[in-house]
């Protein structure tokens, strides 16, 4: 028994989707390497003041071969300019969940590389994010600061106000019995400064680490005293004189590796129950062929199945409720040996559809099996007799059902993902704990044709009121204009830019990212930490 | 004089291979220990065992009357005395026969005639044997060794009268260097042998090292087991043996076989002898001398003739006759031995100590390891630092080499530096293949020395792939919830991570990034790509570049030892922050090995140039000298003459200049 595939693996359809689909892949990896050419221009420049890059620090921190997630990789992607050429995406900022001696972490990299560090638009947000999940995941915290701070050029009120929970969040990661480590190998300057000051490890790197409220411009500015910069916040002055450092640094390296020495020695998994071990099959289906059943256009329907088979243990599931509601689609299966509930999309939610869904949810609740979304939902059904059907009231429950589940929820956009839709598949509002799309997925409150089409009839109803013929030309021109102000912002790219999902992923690595991700929440939730009021102060 | 327990006061593989034929004759066996060797193979294998000391063997295996109380409070009728230590004290042995004991060797009269080499050579010329031209005489003047050595014509060895094992030996080749080599050779036959007399011997360079295993009874019966081949020596100890001597004819054993009765008899032998003689290419031999003990390579013997000579030696000891005639001695094959040493052979064959982490020896057909370690055990500076002898057989000479060879690469010790190569080096030489070795064979294979191994790009990427995969093991093991599937993989690119490896003094840099099949290395221009298909209790199969390549590996956390064929490699893994200490160390003269420091020259406030002899170091049989590293000033002297030192202690400080 078992799923059958109708996927012809050497078919057109298939080499064309696999083409199309390797293509997206090859764009997305081709925006994470512009941070990453961009900062390692710099190498000489840093290596000559002996320090290593920010992804040479990584590599350093992370233990080798342990699996790293990267996070918000497009971050800023069209926001710092609207040229989808010129943008380099990143936020000034490396980060993901990685492991450091044998530690799950949240792990931040000031990418000093490019503009010294300097944050930049969606810094705060890449970096608020990444806070709200490490409190979220019982995630330990590592943060490798050399920043300029905030480019007083692009300041706005909003930021330095926005600003202010990095640290609110770094006190509140504290007290909530999650330690965390900075590492200083270069300034850290004005509020910058809380970062080693709100941390409860700091590595201070001789020589180049510094952390001050003000350097000495500033406070020459400020004060009229001709004050030199490692006086005021030298890594050595404060292992000695300020009691800000904990452990000095001979280099770089020296410092991760003192970073490394803090987290090991946490013994932080000792109380972390042990998971009963399962033999676990891989798909029978190969994860890699994900790129060939896809397509890229939304439009053109396939079996959600299809991904399920090549996402799941042994490509075993079990279809709920399959005759009722079938374009809403609810399978039972395994991932790494977790058991989880998946709902995915053959057609739009209908009553039936949402009221499956509502009861599938409310069963993984009852059973704490964890939820994944897997949206290519254009909507609810729209339609006098949906409507009648009580179209809303179903919709309704299933996004209550949703949002009040308190399961471990991870959505992926795989393709559409519109309107009331993304709300019922557990979209970026609903909170999930992971998030994230594949290149080709296109999310908003609907497609742009579509909002185009909507509008052309509004306006032709007006001038039909008015009772004077239409303007074709200018018809056509606002169709054209909506649809572009539509499409340029459903794209994978331009949403992950805003920091709406966690990032993008290629969609054959979905196996492996689901099973990260449930593998962190299930280590999160099974943590026990010991929470204080204040989090550790800085003696 | 009948006994059934049999003490062995000796240690190592000998001490072992004893106790184990002890055994299975079904007398109950006693050891000897130190505290030094509290955790060695023959303490384990003995039924019971007697503590006689700390370390040093002047307190211990060579101390008679400790071993005979020990004997006599365990209830032991008999000693075996193994080779070495107190094998060829004939006071040991008359002292052992007084205690009413019984001593496995010849009585103390023949040990101490022949122990003598001027009264041994005066002796064997009277029984007849050929002997070497030299000068045996009581005068040990300057003037009479000089007179003499000018009469017996350079070159001249100059030896012992009381050693053996290369202790207290110097080859000269003209007079102008004789007094020195004398002064150098009474001062070490002192320190070992408690007498600085020397005798002198006409050198004979081209000629084969072969001696004549003997065997003698109570009952007036003396036999020969054939000869060995021990011509492979270096600085007169051997390194490699056989059986038979490839260019022996049965005529020739014959008449050499008789002459070694003739010797044996002479001192009215009983027990296992060995008869030594240089045999030339013309076929003329001239006694060397004898050896009234077993010898470390009596297994090549035992494995041509089927016979267990401790067996014999102990049927002797109990009174028997001899149970085989001359007449049934056969000749089965061939058989070659090795001597596996904790030394380094590129760096002037220094001893080496530590621990043996690893310890996995050959068991392949026609092979026989003869061990004294076991895994965990620390290589003492006290003793000699044989580990295992490795001997093989085979129907031909050649088979028994190739298979020598392929024992030599998978007896595997990591921890130490040991010969292993240089052993199948030696045993590849095309003199060495072609049975043509003569004693001066090393010296020619190798004028500039041992060389030392050029580590090459695979060898680093497979030290450091294991390395990475013992960490993100040690990851995972301490991790929450990740599954193997995980492994290796991340949803990003990350940069390869860098390391800096060190093999000796060379460091090496490489990066190295996880797949999730395994690890791809960069050296330099090199790309690694490397999967482990097995790698679990240090047996390691590894894919480099699609070639598979099979190794032994003993990790720490940043050492990684693996043998890969007859190669045992050490790399190190330089942790950031760890090595300011290291490198400051330029000036610093540390003790190379362990050994008692006979000489300090060093001075504080002296300046000294690089080169300059600084101390002397005795150890292992050997003076090293001591030399300054750098040009500078003498900050610091710690040690002092006759301090005992070990292998790492700071002696002298310099400031460079």
């Amino acid at each position: 028994m078992g799923f059958v595939s109708q996927v012809v693996r050497d078919s057109e359809t298939y080499a064309k989707n696999r083409a199309d689909m390797l293509a997206l892949i090859d764009e997305m990896r081709a925006l994470e390497a512009r941070p990453a050419a961009l900062s390692e221009q710099r190498r000489e420049r840093m290596e000559a003041r002996g320090q290593i890059t920010p992804r040479d620090r990584l590599a350093h921190l992370l233990d080798p071969g342990m699996p790293f997630l990267q996070l918000h990789g497009l971050a800023g992607f069209c926001v710092d300019t609207d040229d989808p050429q010129k943008s380099v995406p990143g936020a000034s900022l490396i980060i993901g969940i990685g492991f450091v001696s044998g530690v799950r972490c949240m792990i931040i990299v000031d990418d000093a590389g490019i503009k010294a560090g300097a944050l930049v638009e969606m810094s705060g947000a890449a970096f608020l994010s990444a806070q709200d999940m490490a409190l979220k995941q019982n995630l330990p915290f590592v943060h490798l600061v050399e920043s300029a701070g905030a480019n007083l050029m692009e300041y706005k009120v909003e930021f330095w106000a926005n600003g202010g929970k990095l640290f609110r969040n770094l006190a509140r990661h504290s007290a909530a019995g999650l330690p965390n480590v900075a590492v200083l190998h270069g300034p850290s300057t004005a509020g910058g400064a809380y970062m080693p000051g709100l941390a409860d490890y700091v590595v201070g790197v001789k020589q180049n680490g510094m952390a001050a409220l003000a350097g000495a411009a500033l406070v020459h500015a400020a004060t009229g005293e001709k004050a030199n910069d490692r006086d005021l916040g030298g890594s050595e002055m404060h292992a000695t004189t300020s009691g800000l450092v904990e452990y000095l640094a001979e280099d770089d390296a020296h410092g991760i590796e003192m970073a490394r020495g803090v987290m090991a020695r946490l013994d932080w998994n000792k109380s972390l129950p042990n998971r009963r071990s399962k033999e676990v099959q891989p798909p029978k289906f190969d994860p890699e062929e994900i790129a060939g059943v896809v397509p890229i256009d939304y439009r053109i329907p396939y079996d959600v199945r299809e991904v399920v088979a090549r996402i799941v243990d042994g490509s075993d599931f079990e279809d709920f409720k399959p005759g009722y509601g079938p374009a809403t689609v609810c399978l039972q299966a395994a991932i790494n040996g977790i058991a989880v509930g998946i709902l995915g999309n053959n057609g739009p939610l209908d009553p039936a559809g949402a009221n499956k869904a509502s009861q599938f949810i409310q069963l993984c609740g009852q059973a704490d099996t964890p939820l994944i979304f897997l949206n290519n939902i254009t909507g609810f059904m729209v339609g006098t007799q949906y409507e009648q059907g009580g179209m809303i009231k179903h919709g309704a429950k299933m996004i209550q059902a949703v949002t009040s589940v308190d399961v471990p929820k991870i959505t992926l956009y795989i393709g559409a993902s519109f309107g009331a839709g993304n709300y019922g598949m557990c979209g970026y509002a609903y909170d999930p704990d992971f998030l994230f799309a594949w290149p080709n997925a296109a999310t908003g409150v609907m497609g742009g044709e579509q909002a185009a089409g909507t509008m052309e009839m509004v306006a032709r109803a007006g001038f039909q009121r008015k009772g004077i013929e239409p303007d074709e030309g200018k018809l056509a021109a606002q169709k054209a204009a909506i649809t572009a102000h539509f499409n340029k912002q459903e794209s994978a790219f331009y949403t992950s830019g805003r920091c709406i999902d966690h990032g993008v992923i290629d969609p054959r690595d979905t196996r492996r990212v689901l099973g990260f991700c449930l593998e962190t929440c299930l280590e999160g939730r099974a943590r026990s930490v010991k929470p204080s009021s204040y989090g550790v102060h800085r003696f | 004089m009948a006994f059934n327990t049999l003490l062995v006061a000796n240690r190592g593989e000998i001490a072992a291979r004893i106790l184990r034929t002890a055994q299975a004759l079904g007398l109950r066996t006693v050891a000897v220990y130190t505290t030094a060797d509290a955790g060695a193979l023959h303490v384990a294998l003995a039924d019971e065992a007697v503590w006689i000391g700390e370390g040093p063997v002047g307190d211990s295996y060579l101390n008679g009357d400790r071993i005979i109380a020990a004997a006599q409070k365990t209830g032991a009728g008999a000693i075996h005395p193994g080779y070495g230590f107190l094998s060829e004290n004939a006071e040991f042995a008359k002292k052992v026969e007084a205690a009413g004991l019984t001593f496995i060797g010849p009585d103390a009269q023949a040990i101490r005639l022949m122990g003598d080499k001027a009264d041994a050579k005066r002796l064997m010329v009277g029984a007849g044997v050929p002997c070497v031209p030299g000068y045996e005489g009581d005068d040990q003047s300057e003037t009479a060794l000089t007179e003499a050595a000018a009469k017996i014509g350079f070159p001249i060895m100059v030896k012992a009268a009381a050693g053996g094992g290369g202790r207290g030996m110097r080859l000269v080749q003209d007079a102008g260097a004789l007094l020195e080599a004398i002064a150098q050779a009474r001062s070490e036959a002192e320190n070992a042998f408690g007498s600085g007399a020397l005798i002198l011997e006409k050198a004979i360079t081209e000629a084969r090292h072969v001696e004549l295993q003997v065997f003698a009874d109570n009952r007036g019966n003396v036999i020969h087991l054939g000869e060995r081949d021990c011509s492979v020596q270096r600085r007169h100890q051997k390194v490699i043996e056989e059986a038979p001597c490839p260019e022996m004819t049965s005529e020739l054993r014959a008449k050499m076989g008789a002459v070694a009765i003739d010797a044996a008899r002479a001192v009215n032998y009983r027990g296992a002898g060995t008869v030594e003689f240089l045999l030339e290419p013309s076929g003329a031999f001239y006694f060397l001398e004898m050896n009234t003990r077993l010898q470390v390579e009596h297994p090549v013997t035992e494995m041509i003739t089927g016979l267990d000579l401790v067996a014999l030696q102990i049927a002797v000891a109990q009174g028997e006759a001899l149970p085989i005639t001359q007449e049934d001695i056969a000749q089965n094959g061939h058989a070659i031995e090795v001597r596996l040493y904790a030394e380094d052979p590129s760096n002037g064959y220094l001893p080496a100590t530590g621990p043996v982490d690893v310890w996995r020896p050959a068991a392949s057909p026609g092979v026989r390891v003869d061990a004294g370690v076991q895994p965990g055990q620390e290589v003492s500076p006290f003793y000699d630092p044989m580990l295992a002898k490795i001997i093989a057989h085979g129907p031909t000479r050649e088979i028994a080499r190739a298979r020598l060879i392929k024992a030599v690469n998978e007896t595997v010790v990591l921890g130490t530096v040991t010969n292993s190569v240089f052993l199948t080096d030696v045993l590849g030489q095309d003199a060495f293949v072609r049975g043509d070795a003569t004693i001066t064979f090393l010296d020619q294979a190798y004028p500039e020395g041992f060389p030392a191994y050029q580590v090459t790009g695979r060898d680093v990427a497979l030290a450091l792939a294991l390395m990475l995969d013992a960490d993100q093991a040690r990851a995972k093991a301490s991790a929450g919830y990740v599954s193997s599937d995980q492994l290796g993989w991340s949803s990003a690119a990350l940069l390869p991570s860098s390391a800096t490896l060190t093999y000796g003094e060379t460091e090496i840099q490489a990066r190295a990034l996880a797949r999730p099949d395994g690890w791809t290395v960069w050296i330099e221009d090199d790309t690694f790509d490397i999967t482990f298909s097995s790698n679990a209790n240090g047996n390691v199969r590894a894919c480099i570049n699609n070639q598979t390549v099979d190794a032994v590996a003993h990790l720490t956390r940043d050492v990684a030892q693996i043998a890969v064929g007859a190669e045992r490699l050490t790399f190190r893994r330089l942790r950031p922050g760890a090595q300011d200490e290291e490198t400051a160390a330029s000036g610093r003269i540390i003790a190379p090995m362990p050994g008692l420091l006979i000489e300090v020259a060093a001075e504080p406030g002296h300046n000294v140039a690089k080169g300059d002899r600084l101390a002397v170091l005795e150890a292992m049989k050997m003076q090293h000298q001591i030399t300054a590293t750098v040009n500078g000033v003498i900050t610091a002297v710690h040690v002092k003459e006759g301090q005992q030192l070990i292998s790492g202690d700071v002696m002298i400080e310099i400031e460079e200049t």
